[in-house]
């Protein structure tokens, strides 16, 4: 997994709640078997019409927006567990999104893949929508902030110490799994099932 | 101490808990499918693994399989090449495939509970987020993504961190027209389509009592629409009734050593919950859904809330935003709309229960001209007991199309799909945007509510049909 540490990057706002996995990408462009391509049908029938023109209201189709950082409104990735919408953000360019509140296991696959989800208050949210397009964020994920450049508007978002060592380093849980096998094939021993 | 539900399961799968981050969770049971394991393989390959505990994973095909001749080779490159891949996956790691053909095929949440797999006290898990429906059963049971798929298959643990808990407690009897679909997606219209993010949620009360296993799975197994990650009734009869004899449950001296355990799995008297919910059966009534999330559900004769009523604004804003995609206005009821089509299926209603309560609305009567009504069993199982009842000649005769087991158009992943602009009365969990096939408008409702419609061809009130 590639480690994350600090991004300053303009930003691609998207002030839709609820966005769900299915419209991220949809079900199906989920026939793939390997993780990559997904971006290319990132927000797929919101980008692009049914003849594959690119939709002129849609965010993604303005060019003014661009950057490492997706801003959402709340609740952002619920629904259908598909990891592929991970893959899609990652393979599109975004490293960060940024959130009023995430879905659950959409927080695990991003972070899963060395995607960052910030979780700020709506507030913040909404502050960072008020921007222009040329403004900049600052995700500094060991000091755990995200700061509004132009203004040096600042807050701290939440992340638990073992995945912010991991997205650090890069290390994934995997490693930390085979790392403790004993202990597993020790608790097997006395398990249950 | 008091202890819930959850916490004597999640306590006895702890391998290991990191200082101030998360726990190394044993999982008990790990059910694949075609769709969101491939790249797991691939990952655990390219480390030069091999599945460490196959006897404790078990696969079937049902994301994006046709369901119609499905003794022909899948026609899509693309599908067929997916469900040709989770073949070779499972043959090089000894992995026990219900792949298509076989009697046991099935969705992947439907064949679990109903071969005996799914058990009391398990920790379950899935790349699907529907497998909270096997937390029906009093098992601790969540989707997960594909990364965490690759970490159960490498260690057959998961790196959790350990949820707040709900509890929705339903008391009362329910009124006629009224079964568990109902119960759920008025739960959810209480709660939001993210009310219960960050928890797990268990269902106790009277009226969760009542319900048959079945029932009770439909509840659990759309936990996930109100953002919680998992949902759990305590085992009892009703369950242990459900589970004697099925293929892989425990039998003999092993049933009585399960059992003794099992019985202790429920709420101590005095057990905290981070948030409880008190529901009376009575108030609810037979639910529609008019938006693009769960959450956004009425009674079926309710009418869909005008702007005004919608104190915040984003709130407000989503709810125009649904309704310009489904066509709708607001402050109208859905009574008497026209519906184009019909789709009987999916996870959450796909049993055999489901499918005799269809039947029993239809038998004897034919479906509306204007409406396509497709049927798709959970399972082969379910397939042959429908057969078996004789309710496939019930469904023909009444014009419905009987197809074979898979996730079809809830998902609209293979070409079961519904087309842009049209209504569709579901009994699957989602009705977001394009869910069912670009453009499509989803309205979720139960599986008599989605009979009454494909009979009359429009939105109906299930309690008008029935014997007063």
């Amino acid at each position: 997994m590639q480690a994350f540490t600090l991004l300053t990057s303009r930003f691609v706002p998207l002030s839709m709640e609820n966005v769900d996995t299915d419209q991220i990408i949809p079900a199906r462009f989920l026939k793939a078997t390997t993780k990559a391509g997904f971006g290319q049908n990132l927000f797929r029938d919101w980008r692009y019409d049914g003849a594959g023109n690119p939709k002129p209201e849609f965010v993604l189709n303005h060019p003014e927006y661009q950057g490492e950082i997706l801003v959402a409104g709340k609740n952002f990735g619920c629904g259908s567990s598909r990891e592929h919408a991970a893959w899609a953000i990652l393979d599109y360019g975004f490293r960060v999104v940024v959130s009023s509140f995430f879905a659950d296991i959409f927080k695990n696959n991003a972070l899963n893949n060395g995607v960052l989800p910030v979780q700020i208050s709506e507030p913040f949210l909404q502050k960072i929508f008020e921007q222009g397009n040329q403004a900049t964020l600052t995700v500094d994920l060991a000091n755990q902030t995200i700061t509004i450049d132009a203004t040096g508007e600042q807050e701290r978002f939440d992340i638990n110490n073992y995945k912010k060592t991991c997205l650090l380093n890069g290390y994934d849980d995997i490693d930390y799994l085979l790392s403790i096998k004993e202990d597993i094939a020790a608790f097997e021993n006395q398990h249950f099932y | 101490m008091a202890k819930t539900l959850f916490d004597k399961i999640w306590d006895t799968h702890i391998v290991k808990t990191i200082e101030g981050g998360p726990s190394v969770l044993y999982i008990d049971k790990h059910f694949i499918h075609e769709v969101t394991s491939p790249q797991a393989f691939a990952g655990i390959e390219k480390r030069g693994l091999k599945v460490l505990r196959p006897d404790k994973t078990v696969a079937t095909a049902d994301h994006n399989v046709p369901t119609i001749n499905q003794h022909l080779p899948i026609r899509d490159e693309l599908s067929r090449m997916q469900v040709q891949k989770l073949k070779e996956n499972c043959a090089k790691h000894d992995i026990e495939l219900y792949g298509l053909g076989h009697p046991f095929q099935g969705i992947v949440h439907i064949i679990g509970p109903e071969l005996g797999i799914t058990q009391p006290g398990m920790t379950i898990v899935c790349g699907d987020s529907h497998t909270s429906t096997h937390g029906a059963f009093g098992s601790i049971a969540f989707g997960i993504g594909t990364s965490e798929v690759e970490m159960v298959f490498a260690s057959q643990c998961l790196m959790q961190v350990k949820p707040k808990l709900m509890r929705i407690n339903i008391e009362g009897e329910l009124n006629q027209g009224v079964v568990s679909k109902d119960i759920i997606l008025h739960i959810i219209s209480q709660i939001t389509a993210s009310g219960g993010t960050g928890y797990f949620v268990e269902y106790a009360g009277s009226a969760i009592r009542a319900l048959s296993m079945e029932a009770r799975m439909t509840i659990c197994n759309m936990s996930i629409e109100m953002g919680a990650r998992g949902g759990m009734i305590a085992p009892d009869e009703t369950t242990f009734e459900y589970m004697k004899g099925r293929l892989f449950a425990p039998a003999g001296e092993q049933w009585e050593h399960k059992m003794a355990h099992w019985k202790e799995l429920y709420s101590d008297a005095d057990a905290r919950f981070d948030h409880e919910l008190h529901i009376n059966a009575a108030d609810i009534p037979p639910m529609i859904t008019y938006g693009t999330n769960p959450g956004l559900g009425i009674a079926i004769n309710g009418s869909i809330p005008v702007a005004e009523s919608i104190p915040d604004e984003g709130d407000r804003r989503n709810i125009l935003k649904a309704l310009d995609y489904m066509g709708l206005q607001p402050g109208k009821s859905l009574l008497g709309m026209p519906i184009q089509h019909v789709f009987i299926g999916s996870c959450t209603n796909a049993r055999i229960e489901d499918l005799r309560l269809v039947a029993s609305v239809v038998k004897g009567r034919k479906k509306n001209e204007h409406v396509e009504v497709m049927i798709v069993p959970g399972s082969q199982q379910v397939a042959a007991q429908v057969k078996a009842e004789g309710l496939d000649k019930i469904f023909e005769e009444a014009g419905f199309s009987v197809r074979q087991a898979g996730c079809s158009a809830c998902l609209g992943m293979n070409e079961d799909k519904i087309p842009a602009g049209q209504y569709c009365i579901s009994t699957s969990n989602r009705n977001f945007e394009g869910r069912q096939g670009v453009g499509a408008r989803t309205l979720l409702a139960s599986p008599l509510t989605a009979a009454a419609a494909a009979i009359t061809g429009v939105v109906t009130d299930i309690r008008e049909m029935l014997p007063a």
